[in-house]
């Protein structure tokens, strides 16, 4: 079948590039109204207080200010998960970490605002803290939250796919290690902005830097107890999210009421250091990693356990742990699995969901862990990973269904191109280079709230001079999704991308899109904007067939004409096409939608980690690290990804890029760390992110094999790359050194430590040696889907172009 | 306390009153409504808010108006525009340089006061130049890439066809 696509592939412009080059692009913060107040947000310096008083008499009098609000005001809970709506606007009875929000004024300018904020008194009754883990653990009277009723505990998981125990007995060799992950942030940098307004009908309107404007949508209308329908939330141009944008937050909740209290039009600009406050970025994670394997390699047992540093509030963090524990699995064969972990709540900023989300932690341990196990079998990395790689069309055994996977040929071909194979040995002393190997979903297959409706809706709209509208919910947070969504409509119609006006994120303008999170716009949202487009054509075909008396069959749209294929002289322009189709099919609009297949296996919790496909990455790093002083100098770094297909080529590109940057940040130097009950480097000075003098040169291969679920067969490229890095690197760390740094970010003095150990005769680890006592709840046995009848799988169906667009 | 205060923005005189403390930063932004100027942290870490002054990058959020007077000061605004870009800003677009496009007016500035000083650097001056603007999406290497490629373009002339007289790059000629 001859793939001959008019667009997809290529080369493309963003569609909004050259407003952001020209500086004309309006971010949120860039927005003014006439007669605009501002809002700032009174924080608390402590990380664990009951509020006794606010006395907010001086700040209501201070010359500017037009109004104030404590939490009782505005008392209904929030939370992007329905099962841990522990947040609200602002703080009444306690404050959880230092930077929660408990009250707000609203003046004529930002520095009267601001000034009027330290005219707040509060009486606060200070609370023992819990700035750890360990902490958290301890037995209290007084715990964080109490409707979880279980002291500190955020949420537990216990699965046990299969019989652990008799998978390790078939193990010919079982090895055991501790791994830390550290926390990370985002940095995104516009920081987060809110304004909220009063259109002409005197209803709400609220542009503000949300990743899932459908999610504030419904937490505002719960909240303030408006109708949604008065409630009109627009994000403006993005400047970056990865996943830091991503829940309702406090300030737009407070700027959204106190506009309707005041009726006047409020805006809200977080400061930098607030950003880092306000944090939900990685997820600080110690693990327990017990793999058992036979001689040859295979696994026959893993038992992952893991304690996870949750912060004030739960965030997205139920599903962040059960993304830490069921995705070993969609890369390498594991016949007995168990996971055991908990979240606990800590008086830090609220962690959340990352670039990645939950994954990147245990993959770190899996990857670092299967390098040791082949050094003690004297395997190569990759023989070993060759063995155990899942297949296509397969399920695991904790029920996720694996469709397309091309994994082995990106480890060929990152292999091929790197000389990993043959550099592992030899590399001069100081020189190393290391492998690793991921996998990420394409989308999660569940909403966050319980509902059986469309994931996506794309409309597309033509107007009576041929211009093509698409409508999207969803955010282009810089990803690029507006541009893609344009795109994959002009391939339908034998337009190109600039042809297409493109319309995201609003909420009265657009149908919904459940927001830019979990690798889901490009798959979800556009496979609705396909089957929008595709209904479009067909009505437009129709017409055309008719006016020029050709078989449907024979009618193809080409570079911005409408004709039959096997006579170039019969043809239409495309305007005229859709004249033509107006007149006989109606107004042409479309709505296409998109919900993923029912996959959730038949256990509680099996809603985390289902996907309608999967993306395979494997990564290659070579690195010259210097022993006197332990700093690690990348030298390249090779990524191939299996991305199903290429839809535009500079954004793949992009998006490969950025992940392989962030992942090098997290692995070398992102730190976000508690000193006291402060964060240690809340500002990007101290907040160390590799600088353009540190990034090496990256190779990257696409892998094309296209999913027959996604659209034109493609797959997510958003974070799946990132996740091979951080292993990849520390793995290129101990073939430079002969020294294992088991914890994350691996800074130089880690890695002088272990340099240090290793010259004492020790075994050049460096990482946690215990881990907190806690007894974890009795796992729930889950079957196996070949221990059940629930193993049904479809066949695999390869990817075919739809026929009538074969050109 | 307010103050008097002139300033050249992109070849425009303007007279303002504004109050002794507010930022070039501020004063861009707020009272000249020039907001494609971006603050990405306020204390001159990230080089978001960059422009250039007499040419230099500055970073404006930590330079004070009144110590720039008598400057021709040049924001992204008076780069280029949408019709007649700068061949940076062309090939910052083409290329995927701008991903969320928040770091991307400072790294244009930059860049440009880069390419001014020297019309074909290497990699390893683009950089060094470029070292403390921070950008998290793009891993930074479209952006050398662009820089490469503006460059190249403006040697050749393939962007303004000026054919060996002097490149403006779209820039407003003064």
């Amino acid at each position: 079948m001859k793939e001959n696509f008019q667009v997809i592939g290529k080369s493309h412009p963003r569609v909004e590039g050259m407003s952001k080059a020209t500086g004309t692009a309006q971010y949120t913060a860039d927005i003014s109204f006439p007669n605009m107040l501002f809002c700032k947000l009174l924080r608390s310096p402590h990380a664990h207080a009951r509020i006794i008083s606010i006395d907010s008499r001086a700040v209501q009098a201070h010359p500017g200010v037009v109004d104030i609000m404590t939490g009782t005001e505005l008392t209904k809970s929030f939370g992007v998960l329905p099962v841990s709506k522990d947040e609200h606007a602002l703080a009444y009875d306690k404050v959880r970490y230092v930077g929660d929000p408990l009250a707000a004024v609203v003046a004529v300018d930002e520095a009267t605002a601001e000034a009027a904020l330290a005219l707040f008194k509060v009486e606060y009754e200070i609370l023992p803290s819990f700035m750890s883990v360990e902490e958290a653990l301890q037995p209290t009277e007084d715990p964080i939250h109490t409707y979880t009723r279980r002291g500190n505990i955020s949420k537990e998981v216990n699965l046990e796919f299969g019989d652990v125990e008799s998978g390790f007995a078939q193990a010919d060799h079982i090895r055991e290690d501790l791994f830390y992950y550290g926390a990370s942030t985002h940095m995104a940098m516009e920081e987060h902005a809110t304004i909220a307004t009063t259109d002409d009908q005197g209803y709400l309107t609220v542009y503000s830097s949300t990743q899932t404007p459908h999610y504030l949508h419904k937490a505002m209308a719960d909240v303030l107890g408006k109708p949604a329908a008065h409630i009109r939330i627009i994000a403006p141009t993005l400047g970056g999210g990865f996943g830091g944008k991503s829940e309702p937050f406090s300030h737009e909740l407070v700027v959204a009421y106190l506009a309707c209290k005041t009726g006047r039009t409020i805006k809200y600009v977080a400061t930098r250091e607030e950003v880092f406050y306000i944090h939900r970025g990685r997820h600080a994670v110690l693990m327990r990693l017990k793999t058992g394997v036979r001689k040859d390699g295979t696994i026959t047992a893993m038992q992952y356990t893991n304690f996870v540093d949750g912060g004030g509030h739960a965030s997205f963090g139920v599903a962040t742990l059960f993304y830490t524990g069921i995705m070993a699995t969609t890369t390498y064969k594991i016949p007995h699995y168990k996971f055991d972990g908990v979240r606990m709540f800590t008086n830090k900023p609220p962690a959340g969901p990352k670039r990645g989300h939950g994954t990147p932690q245990p993959r770190f341990a899996l990857e670092l862990q299967l390098d040791k196990i082949a050094e003690e079998l004297g395997m190569s990395p990759i023989d070993l990973r060759m063995v155990n790689i899942v297949s296509p069309n397969s399920i695991t055994a904790n029920h996720l269904r694996i469709t397309s996977c091309a994994i082995a040929e990106c480890i060929r071909r990152v292999d091929s191109a790197s000389g990993f194979s043959e550099k592992r040995s030899s590399l001069p002393p100081g020189k190393g280079i290391g492998f690793a190997m991921s996998s990420y979903l394409c989308g999660a297959g569940l909403p966050l709230y319980h509902n059986p409706l469309d994931h996506s809706q794309v409309m597309v709209r033509i107007d009576r001079s041929g211009g093509v509208t698409v409508y999207t919910g969803s955010t282009d947070i810089g990803q690029g999704s507006r541009s893609i969504h344009a795109l994959l409509v002009a391939e339908i119609l034998g337009l190109q991308q600039e042809d297409i006006f493109t319309i995201s994120a609003d909420t009265a303008l657009t149908p919904v899109d459940l927001g830019s999170y979990s690798s889901r716009v490009t798959f979800m949202s556009g496979n609705a904007a396909i089957k929008a487009a595709r209904e479009l054509r067909g009505f437009i075909a129709e017409a055309v067939a008719k006016k020029l008396e050709t078989p449907l069959k024979d009618i193809i749209f080409h570079n911005g004409q409408v004709m039959d294929r096997n006579n170039p002289g019969k043809t239409v322009t495309f305007p005229e096409a859709c004249t033509l189709a107006e007149d006989h099919a109606g107004p042409l609009v479309t709505v296409g939608g998109y919900k993923p297949p029912e996959l959730a296996g038949p256990f509680k919790g099996s809603g985390v980690g289902i996907s309608p496909a999967y993306s395979y990455s494997a990564a290659v790093i070579q690195v010259d690290c210097d022993a006197e002083t332990g700093l690690v100098t990348v030298e390249k770094v090779w990524i191939a990804h299996d991305i199903g297909r290429v839809l535009s080529l500079e954004n793949a590109l992009g998006q490969i890029h950025g992940s392989v940057y962030m992942g090098l940040g997290e692995a070398l130097m992102e730190e976000q760390v508690t000193r006291g009950i402060l964060l240690k480097a809340p500002s990007v000075l101290d907040y160390k992110t590799p600088t353009s003098l540190d990034m090496p040169p990256v190779e990257s291969i696409f892998v094309e094999e296209p999913d027959a679920a996604g659209p034109f067969g493609a797959k997510e490229m958003g974070q799946g790359p990132i996740l091979s890095v951080m292993p990849a690197l520390v793995n290129a760390i101990h073939n430079a050194l002969g020294v294992r740094i088991d914890e994350l970010p691996a800074t130089p003095e880690k890695i002088l430590k272990a340099l240090e150990d290793k010259a004492k005769g020790g075994s050049g680890r460096y990482g946690k040696t215990t881990e907190p006592s806690f007894q974890f709840s009795k796992p729930r046995k889950v079957a196996r889907p070949w221990d059940s009848p629930y193993g049904e799988q479809e066949p695999y169906v390869k990817w075919q172009p739809e026929q009538s667009e074969v050109a | 306390m307010k103050t008097v205060i002139k300033l050249n923005v992109n070849n425009v005189e303007h007279e303002l009153f504004v109050p002794l403390h507010k930022t070039l930063l501020e004063v861009i932004r707020e009272d000249l409504g020039l907001t494609g100027t971006k603050h990405g942290c306020e204390l001159g870490e990230c080089g978001a808010c960059t422009v250039l002054v007499d040419g230099v990058p500055l970073l404006s959020c930590i330079t004070m108006p009144v110590d720039v007077q008598g400057k021709k000061i040049l924001t992204i605004e008076g780069m280029g525009s949408m019709s007649k870009p700068h061949p940076l800003q062309t090939s910052f677009t083409e290329l995927g340089a701008a991903q969320c496009g928040y770091c991307t007016p400072g790294m244009l500035l930059t860049s440009k006061a880069l390419l001014d000083k020297k019309a074909a650097p290497s990699r390893d001056e683009i950089k060094a130049a470029l070292s403390g603007n921070i950008c998290r999406c793009t891993g930074y290497l479209k952006i050398f890439d662009a820089v490469e490629l503006a460059a190249r373009r403006m040697h050749d002339h393939d962007c303004c066809g000026a054919g060996g007289s002097a490149c403006h790059g779209g820039e407003v000629p003064a």
